[in-house]
């Protein structure tokens, strides 16, 4: 097995996927030559030509369409935005038309598109690149959003995405494309959608976290056992639709939970985590479940990055505050 | 010191000159442009005006329906008839349509019932269930959102080595739209096969051209995406039939995309949802533009050649009626749509919050 990063793993995937199903179709601004700004396509337009794998030119609202158009003929799109703040440009793609055309055609057409889009804080970018905006996404009837957090999972889940009959939005967060290795197969393998993954077991609190949050809790985690607690990190991998028997069976085990999350508190998929649990599992719970996120703001400048971005810290005082409770 | 003249403002006068709308067939049914006349055949001649009767009589039909509450959301289409069949007719049953909600009648000439035109009116989705075969969308009603996945559609068919097109309409409105832009851009860049039209029909429901650009005429768009481009007389059908023909013989030589504005007029309102036209338009307006319709000029025309009558027109009249009071009583027999019904056809496979919530439709539905 080979150790990979996962913009490696990503990278693999698609390579799979090309490789399997002559209808699947690479495309977005700078994939080709370039082979993306973050390299995820590298070396992919050589090895596959021009006709699938290709630059688009730069209008993400054109790139939504084109991926419409060509899904009507048949094909499997799997357009890149290139930072996914960049997505209110093709909003009306996404959720005007990608994610409606199976309702409003009542089955006759589909779109089994996978649209791939870097997101996340951490790396000192401009302005509109880090937004965490799956809560958006998520908030759209018609979409499967999925965020990987390990190479492993982003290899297999890219790949069900891929062959997914209906529109998924794959989030890749910037600060875990290269932050390390693991061991990933160099053949095909599918990690469903929907699926939720014990990242690490415990018994007296569940945290429940995706993305880059996935590996702060798990250090949060490792810190609270030094205490004596221990804590179940359990990753969401897709945030619509919620993995819910996980997620409850968790919160039955432990009767306790927080979720963590990235993004701003208002509204989002934290919120709908605690809603679910509150509806399902309240007579379960030895404590109110809380919330870790970052702050109602506008995503930070860069320098302000670091204080504003949830981490480790924050996740074992809000921890503290359920078990103690 | 290169010599060259330094002069934008002469380039675009230089560029809006060469756009002189076209036209074969003027006001009064005569052919002032012999050498573009088409060879279409007698029988041609009179399918293209059967088809055009006959959308006007579904025209004044599906108003009154919609007035008696049999139909729900229309836009009138009288008016556009050239634009909207003559372009059609130089289209090939494997050509994709890709319309907006005023392209109704289009897409029905393409092959989608009556019957599920008026339920798509109706707001039912069985009206949207495209027939296989059928090479048409359902109505788009993003304005201009059409256009860009109309470069995607003419994109896969190059893919696929198709012979076939993709055409999209929008109007005057749409062409202010990003996705205009985009659409048109796109397919320049990949020369795919595609026709874009712009139904000029002078208003976008109130505000007129004039508000919507800077640009003597919508036509001209096309130089920028790099792409053929020609303003026709849209109240003319063998003006934009000729138009049509070309754009589709270049299209499908691989040559990539054509735009073509017609200038036509809606006489009705934008829809049947409330609009006034006489809080935009005056009666003098209405009245210049009734001079030009489609359907007068093209019966002059056929008169001339002996191949109309008013027996013949009573008759297609008589048809279109009985068959639209056909297509109403087919539309009346849709299911009543539930809660489980617009449940099931969210996904391929459906996931456990729908699942659970199609169980308790299931139970209140069974009530």
């Amino acid at each position: 097995m080979a150790q990979m990063t996962m913009i490696q793993a990503i990278t693999d995937a698609l390579r799979t996927e090309l490789k399997n199903d002559e209808n699947v179709l690479v495309f977005g601004e700078d994939v080709g030559v370039n082979g993306g700004v973050f390299r995820a396509t590298e070396g992919l337009q050589k090895e596959f030509g021009v006709d699938r794998v290709f630059d688009t030119p730069l209008a993400e609202s054109g790139i939504g369409g084109l991926a419409i158009g060509l899904a009507l003929q048949g094909f499997r799109p799997v357009p890149e935005i290139q930072f996914f703040g960049f997505v209110y440009e093709v909003m009306d793609s996404i959720s005007g038309q990608i994610a409606r055309y199976r309702f409003r055609t009542g089955g006759t057409f589909n779109m089994p598109i996978t649209i791939r889009s870097p997101f996340g804080g951490g790396v000192h970018t401009p302005e509109m690149h880090s937004d965490s905006l799956e809560g958006l996404m998520a908030q759209q009837p018609g979409l499967k959003v999925v965020i990987p957090s390990t190479p492993y999972d982003a290899k297999g889940l890219l790949i069900s995405a891929i062959r997914d009959n209906d529109p998924v939005i794959f989030l890749e967060h910037l600060k875990l494309y290269r932050s390390f290795r693991q061991e990933v197969p160099e053949e095909a393998y599918t990690i469903p959608i929907g699926k939720a993954d014990v990242k690490r077991e415990g018994k007296d609190l569940s945290i429940f976290a995706y993305g880059l949050m996935v590996h702060e809790s798990l250090k949060a985690a490792e810190e609270l056992e030094k205490e004596g607690y221990s804590v179940e990190v359990v990753d969401l991998r897709t945030v619509q639709p919620l993995d819910i028997d996980t997620i409850i069976a968790s919160v039955e085990k432990t009767n306790r939970a927080i979720v963590v999350q990235e993004a701003q508190k208002q509204a989002g998929i934290a919120a709908n985590v605690v809603s679910e649990i509150m509806e399902r599992a309240v007579l379960s719970l030895e404590a109110p479940v809380l919330r870790v996120a970052a702050p109602d703001t506008i995503y930070p400048f860069p320098q302000a990055e670091n204080v504003w971005l949830p981490n480790y810290k924050d996740i074992i005082e809000t921890a503290k505050k359920v078990l103690t409770f | 010191m290169s010599g060259k003249v330094f002069d934008p403002k002469g380039v675009l006068q230089d560029v809006e000159s060469k756009f002189e709308m076209f036209q074969i067939l003027n006001e009064n049914g005569e052919v002032v442009n012999p050498e573009y006349e088409p060879k279409l055949s007698d029988e041609e001649l009179v399918e293209l005006m059967t088809r055009m009767v006959y959308t006007r009589v579904l025209d004044q039909r599906s108003i009154s329906l919609n007035r008696q509450g049999r139909l729900g959301f229309y836009a009138p289409t009288a008016g556009q008839e050239a634009s909207q069949l003559a372009s059609h007719f130089a289209l090939e049953k494997d050509d994709w349509i890709l319309p907006g909600y005023r392209d109704v009648p289009q897409i029905v000439w393409h092959g989608l019932p009556l019957w599920k035109a008026f339920l798509f009116s109706r707001g039912h989705f069985i009206g949207n269930q495209i027939p296989e075969g059928v090479n048409i969308l359902p109505p788009q009603i993003i304005i201009g959102a059409q256009y860009i996945q109309a470069a995607g559609v003419a994109l896969g068919i190059k893919k696929r080595g198709g012979k076939n097109v993709a055409v999209t309409y929008t109007g005057d409105g749409g062409s202010s739209q990003g996705d205009f832009y985009e659409g048109i851009n796109f397919a320049g860049a990949y020369k795919a096969p595609a026709i874009f039209f712009i139904q000029n029909n002078q208003y976008a429901i109130s505000t007129p051209r004039d508000i919507q650009t800077a640009a003597k005429t919508l036509a001209q768009k096309g130089i920028a995406a790099g792409i053929p481009c020609v303003q026709v007389d849209g109240m003319d059908p063998l003006a934009v039939y000729v138009a049509t023909k070309d754009a589709r013989e270049r299209a499908v030589a691989g040559e990539g995309p054509t735009l073509i504005e017609t200038i036509c007029y809606r006489y009705g309102p934008h829809t049947m949802s409330g609009d006034d036209p006489t809080r935009y338009r005056t009666e003098d307006i209405d009245n210049e533009w009734a001079k030009k319709d489609p359907i007068v000029r093209f019966r002059k025309y056929l008169e001339g050649k002996g191949l109309w009558s008013e027996e013949k027109e009573t008759e297609v009249i008589e048809r279109a009626k009985e068959e639209i009071k056909e297509a109403i009583k087919l539309a009346d027999q849709a299911p009543k749509q539930t809660v489980t019904d617009l449940i099931s056809i969210m996904h391929e496979e459906l996931p456990f919050n729908l699942k659970e919530q199609y169980e308790i439709y299931k139970a209140k539905e069974s009530k």
